[in-house]
């Protein structure tokens, strides 16, 4: 019986594997929550009591703070619960592209339509 | 015995909803993929499916890390949408056909896919928006048909290989032909195609990949079956892995000839290339 080998890095790429989701469990568990209005406007009141609620650790409340993607990702996050985060922020996949390679939007944008 | 007709693949990216609710099927940067739907909305006039059997992969709606999955068959009466988080119009409850699904789920388990099943299940984009985009009437006159989601797990890794996928799509295929009924069966698959959302490489997409997997479907299914999970990612992004659902699909159909009668390509739809494929068995 062979057992998987460990892959060679997809640069740029954080597979979310066992390592990230026991990482990222309280986050995505916060995140997750956001499918609800309650939730959303209970975490707008007041954010740091929200993620002491979820039990965020300090690199993933200081991600959260600062609305700092890849550091959410790098904390654990997996990018389908972010987006939940990046809701209620009015912040659609196209401004976390950017955010993630460090363009802006239109920039983003120019550099998908330039791979049709 | 129940037919199937055929089977549509189709991205399944949130955007879409907003421009349904905001009517923007003619505006410029939408035309391209909503006037691809033309075709197959002429094709399901004809061809009036009773049951979709749709493969997707749920967002974080219904399931969460605290399960997850890999392959889960719903078995509910209805299946709702709901509140992902980011604002898109829910739509109107699906029935289900619970005859089909149980049927499934004793011939698939008997085949030792190890299934989760789902009497209560919630239905995220991934299944709303592909139905809305073949029955844009729903909001007037209803869902005409009834569905069986088969939802196959791309949030967590380790995922089921391509192969695996294809298989569990094949004896889906064989399952329904064996249903003791007169329904006529149309199979989705929805996601992809190549798009990365996730990371620095955020916004990678792979057009020459993506065509060839699309030339595949029609001449050669298995073909991407020949790549591990870690090579799809590679070659189509984090996102794009979701390919596996469009394969589960195509290998319903079984492994005879298949007719392509309409396909369309465009990039880019938010992050993502969009893909459509209608296919039915060459011998109809």
């Amino acid at each position: 019986m062979t057992l998987p080998e460990a892959l060679k890095e997809i640069p740029g790429t954080t597979l979310f594997d066992g390592r990230q989701a026991m990482k990222g469990y309280a986050l995505n568990k916060m995140c997750y929550s956001f499918n609800s209005a309650a939730n959303r406007e209970e975490f707008q009141r007041d954010e740091e009591a929200y993620c002491t609620k979820y039990g965020l650790d300090a690199a993933q409340r200081e991600a959260i703070r600062s609305r700092n993607v890849l550091g959410l990702i790098a904390a654990g996050g997996n990018v389908y619960y972010l987006a939940k985060f990046a809701g209620i922020l009015g912040l659609d996949v196209q401004d976390l592209g950017a955010l993630q390679t460090g363009m802006t939007k239109e920039q983003f944008k120019a550099r998908l339509l330039a791979q049709r | 015995m129940a037919q199937i007709i055929g089977s549509v693949t189709t991205s399944h990216v949130p955007a879409i909803g907003r421009a349904i609710a905001r009517n923007l099927q003619a505006d410029p940067y939408w035309k391209p993929f909503f006037d691809g739907f033309a075709p197959v909305h002429r094709w399901l006039r004809e061809a009036k499916p009773d049951v979709v059997v749709i493969f997707y992969n749920d967002h974080g709606l219904n399931f969460f890390l605290d399960k997850m999955p890999t392959f889960a068959v719903g078995a509910a009466a209805e299946y709702r949408n709901a509140d992902e988080g980011w604002g898109i119009p829910e739509v109107p409850p699906f029935k289900g056909e619970q005859k089909l699904a149980w049927h499934l789920i004793e011939q698939l388990i008997a085949r030792d896919f190890d299934l989760t099943t789902c009497q209560e299940m919630v239905v995220d984009h991934a299944l709303t928006l592909p139905m809305a985009l073949l029955w844009p009437d729903h909001e007037r006159s209803g869902w005409p048909v009834r569905i069986v989601p088969v939802c196959i797990n791309t949030v967590q890794f380790p995922l089921p290989s391509a192969k695996r996928c294809y298989a569990l799509g094949e004896a889906v295929g064989e399952a329904v032909r064996a249903w003791k009924s007169d329904e006529r069966v149309l199979v989705m698959g929805t996601g992809g195609l190549s798009h990365q959302l996730d990371g620095e490489r955020a916004g990678f997409i792979n057009k020459d990949f993506d065509l060839q997997f699309m030339e595949s479907l029609v001449h050669d299914p298995r073909w991407a079956t020949q790549y591990s999970i870690h090579e799809l990612v590679e070659k189509t992004g984090t996102q794009g892995v979701e390919l596996l659902m469009w394969l589960a699909a195509r290998a319903a159909l079984g492994n005879g000839p298949v007719k392509r009668v309409h396909q369309n390509y465009h990039i880019p739809i938010s992050n993502t290339a969009s893909g459509l494929m209608l296919l039915e068995p060459a011998a109809r």
